[in-house]
């Protein structure tokens, strides 16, 4: 198994050259899982922030879609969960006006 | 016996109006994503179909080839794949969960 950030930096570069986002945040939340079976057996869990322009015109299902194709078999081996958020730019820049 | 898989999955979406296969049951949800699906839908519905996964293997590596979808849990309504975790809790934000779960009466 890789460890632990160096996997985090491996999916954030993946989806990079894949999605060419405008903006990317892969946070490793495994340690809040630890002990938990699907920790156990050593896949990650993660939370994804994906900006890219490829999710314009897609509903919430095809963007997940992408993501999930461009990670491949990363899926239940070194990604056991993965919690994401994927906006068009415009749906970023809404969301950072209007956040306190 | 994939196909025979893929059949009995798909009778179960056919057979039931509101299905989610999830780890655990409404009562013991064994992850934090199918707890989040089933305290959703428990706002809303006295009664709903659940499929542990846990318990059938073959299930659980089945229905994520039924709905080309790598994750659990997974909403069915009416038959018709409607997405994990983070969309459902998406959906209910936005009211549109409400709108069609009321449809159905």
């Amino acid at each position: 198994m890789r460890d632990l950030s160096d996997r985090r930096s491996a999916i954030e570069a993946t989806l990079a050259t894949a999605l060419s986002p405008t903006h990317i945040e892969v946070l490793d939340e495994s340690h809040l899982h630890a002990g938990h079976a699907g920790a156990a057996a050593g896949g990650g869990h993660f939370r994804l922030l994906l900006v890219s322009k490829r999710f314009e015109g897609q509903n919430p299902m095809a963007r997940q879609r992408l993501v999930y194709g461009a990670l491949g078999d990363w899926m239940g081996s070194e990604i056991h969960a993965l919690s994401m958020r994927t906006l068009t730019p415009e749906e970023w820049a809404e969301q950072t006006r209007t956040a306190p | 016996m994939s196909e025979d898989v893929q059949s009995r999955i798909d009778a179960l979406v056919n057979q039931h109006t509101v299905l989610v296969f999830m780890k655990g049951d409404r009562d013991f949800p064994q992850c934090g994503f199918s707890a989040q699906v089933v305290r959703i839908l428990d706002s809303m519905l006295p009664e709903y179909m659940t499929v542990d996964v846990l318990q059938d293997q073959t299930i659980r590596d089945g229905i994520k080839e039924y709905s080309s979808w790598p994750t659990i849990p997974q909403l069915y309504l009416d038959g018709e794949f409607q997405g994990g975790c983070d969309i459902i809790t998406e959906m209910y934000q936005s009211g549109e969960l409400q709108q069609k779960l009321s449809s159905k009466d």
